[in-house]
């Protein structure tokens, strides 16, 4: 310890590569981590067996909402699909954006016209009041349901259930308010919207080109087993009824969205893992820092070594000796670290808007990753100091 | 002439038979060869003695010191300490050796730099397994009796050459043990300093029958031993009582 204190430079030297290392290992774990949660935030709110059918041809960006002007998917499709074997529900969706009014405030939003199955099979639950009925559609009522931050921005702290609003200067009741459900995968957020009937949204707010043409769809299949099933069946009854000849292509595109969030499960996960890899090359080279420490420490103490083993220090109290002071360095390096590298993820999600996620484990685990190193990297310089002889120890000037 | 080739007798502290160092050195041509530094030592030191040996500089002394003092092992022949065959001692009992049976004083002081003299004087009884508040107790003790306490705090660089000798005296002596093995102690010093130290050795000898080996090149400080051994080209070419004239009378 004392060598530590006379040293202090050189000391702090070595320590700061211990503590960048530990700070950018709690940093790229917390990173990851929320961003793994982030993910699974999404999914767990997403509903489970999920297909997006899109109306057009399969295109080569990723999740891309077909153009408005592609009017080959309709209403009848989706009950049409509904009805099949494998099929537990549909939800259609027509969308558009729209100002909504109450008293003197307003607030612009998207508006998605669907039907109440919707709501099921996206896994959505409703806060307050209820979601419109079939009937609403069929009489396409003018009723809406908010998301929680339309509901915030227009409300406050009011209840908005049984209010009138206006919706592009047509007045709608609220039905009911939605639970927050966060971001999308694609990181929309999806509280704020208003849903109303679908059958309204076409005839008086978002009008359609094309009547009876939609956005997109939701389908979910009956169970997990059934996805690959429920694939062809939507494919064929689709190209059945567009009558899309053999060798023709869909005009339509079916989407799994379960596969598309174990990737992104997966994605999460290989991120966490690769940057807690950088992270501990860090760690890693921190380490091979104080093995260099150490060395130059044990030939410029040899003659020290020396005395001790002549006034009767054996192999183990030097190799403790010299051990301590790696584990020292490393311990101190450590908490300085842990404590940069929480400050630095609190930062980053203040900056950025990010999330960041601390556990304890990962702290004791960058923690204990430090420690082990000081251990490995100290042994080899202190298992040098102490099998040195002690006469030649004592000669070495 | 006393000379202790025949078995010697099994009370001494010190026994040496027919031992023989030598280094292995790479010469130019990039062969080893072996250099002969002790040749045949034969040698008996009894609890009590105060040595002195002499030599010319790289006759073996140094060497022969470090053997001794179970620093360096011999390439031949067997050392007795205490009756005990330090060949057939494991590195660990080797130090617990050193630590209770032997104290060290060198030309060069060698204290530990970082510690105090307090603490340099406690080191040896940390390494025997004394708590440090009592190493410390006993340490400041040790220092008072060798007129030292008010340099306690003092690093050795604050100290003067006289002062950190009788630091490391301390510090040699802190265990009780038998036997100091000093190898040219007052070679720094000036000859007031060396004739304190010379008194302090030889009060240690006198008071508490401290067997005291010394190596010197100074014949007015091997005066202060009653017995003298010289060597030469690693043969102990001497070794009898103190009397000068005797040092031109090789023993065969
Ligand atoms: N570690 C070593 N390796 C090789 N030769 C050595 C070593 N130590 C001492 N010697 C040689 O041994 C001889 C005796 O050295 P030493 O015992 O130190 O002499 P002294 O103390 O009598 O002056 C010298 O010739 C020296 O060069
Ligand atoms: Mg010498």
């Amino acid at each position: 310890m004392r060598a530590l204190r006379m040293n202090r430079l050189r000391t702090g030297l070595t320590m700061l590569g211990m503590i960048i290392g530990v700070a950018a290992v709690v940093l790229m774990l917390s990173i990851g981590q929320g961003a793994q949660t982030k993910i699974n935030q999404s999914i767990e709110t997403m509903g489970s067996n999920l297909f997006i059918v899109l109306p057009g041809a399969t295109s080569s960006g990723g999740l891309s909402f077909g153009s408005g002007s592609v009017k080959t998917l309709t209403v009848s499709d989706a009950g049409a699909i509904a009805e099949l074997p494998s099929i537990n529900a549909t939800g259609p969706v027509i969308s558009g954006t729209a100002q909504l009014n109450f008293g003197a405030k307003n607030w612009s939003t998207s508006i998605t016209g669907t039907t109440p199955d919707y709501f099921m099979v996206g896994n959505w639950t409703i806060e307050d009041g209820t979601i419109f009925s079939e009937s609403d559609v069929r009489s396409a009522a003018r009723v809406a349901v908010l998301g929680s931050v339309t509901a915030e921005n227009l409300f406050d702290t009011v209840n908005p259930v049984g209010k009138t609003i206006r919706i592009t200067n047509r007045p709608f009741q609220i039905v009911g308010v939605l639970a927050a459900k966060g971001q999308s995968l694609s990181g929309r957020d999806q509280d704020d919207n208003v849903f109303i009937p679908i059958t309204t949204s076409e005839r008086q707010i978002t009008g359609n080109q094309f009547p009876g043409s939609i956005r997109y769809m939701l389908v979910q299949a009956k169970s997990p087993e059934m996805m690959d099933e429920a694939e062809i069946e939507i494919t064929q009854l689709l190209r059945q009824r567009h009558r899309i000849s053999d060798g023709m292509e869909n005009d339509f595109t079916v989407r799994n969205l379960t596969a598309i969030a174990d990737v992104a499960t997966d994605t999460a996960k290989i991120l966490s893992i690769v940057l807690g890899a950088i992270a501990s090359i860090s760690l890693l080279v921190g380490g091979i820092g104080i093995m260099n420490i150490m060395l130059v420490s044990v030939t410029e103490r040899t003659r020290e070594i020396g005395i001790r083993m002549a006034i009767g220090a054996n192999r183990r109290a030097i190799l403790i000796q010299f051990l301590l002071e790696a584990i020292m360095i490393c311990f101190m390096g450590g908490m300085i670290g842990v404590i940069l590298g929480i400050g630095g993820a609190w930062i980053i999600s203040q900056v950025v808007d990010m999330l960041v996620v601390i556990t304890l484990s990962m702290v004791l685990l960058s923690f204990l990753f430090a420690s082990a190193v000081g251990i490995f990297f100290g042994f080899y310089p202190a298992r040098k100091a102490a099998s040195l002889k002690p006469v030649d120890a004592l000669r070495y000037e | 002439m006393p000379v202790n080739q025949t078995s010697p007798p099994a009370s001494a502290l010190i026994r040496i038979a027919q031992l023989h160092k030598s280094y292995r050195l790479v010469d130019a041509n990039g062969k080893t060869i072996e250099n002969p530094v002790l040749q045949n030592i034969n040698l008996n030191i009894a609890q009590g003695e105060f040595v002195a040996i002499m030599g010319h500089s790289g006759s073996g002394k140094s060497t022969l010191m470090n053997i001794l003092g179970c620093l360096d092992t011999p390439t031949n022949g067997g050392y007795w300490l205490e009756d005990q065959n330090v060949a057939m001692l494991s590195n660990d009992a080797l130090a617990k050796l050193r630590n209770r049976y032997i104290g060290f004083v060198f030309q060069g002081f060698n204290l530990l730099k970082r510690m105090t003299a307090l603490d340099n004087v406690a080191a040896p009884l940390l390494y025997a397994g004394e708590n440090r508040a009592n190493s410390r107790k006993k340490a400041l003790e040790q220092l008072r009796r060798t007129g030292l306490e008010k340099f306690a705090m003092h690093h050795p660089n604050q100290l003067s050459g006289g002062q950190q000798q009788r630091v490391a005296i301390s510090r040699a002596l802190i265990n009780q043990p038998p036997l100091i093995l000093a190898d040219e102690p007052t070679g720094n010093l000036d000859s007031q300093t060396s004739k304190e130290i010379m008194t302090l050795f030889e009060q240690l000898n006198r008071e508490r029958s401290i067997t005291i080996v010394l190596v010197t090149h100074e014949n007015d400080i091997a005066a202060y031993a009653r017995r003298l051994i010289q060597i030469k080209d690693g043969s102990i070419v001497y070794d009898g009582g103190h009397a000068l004239e005797s040092t031109h009378n090789p023993v065969v």
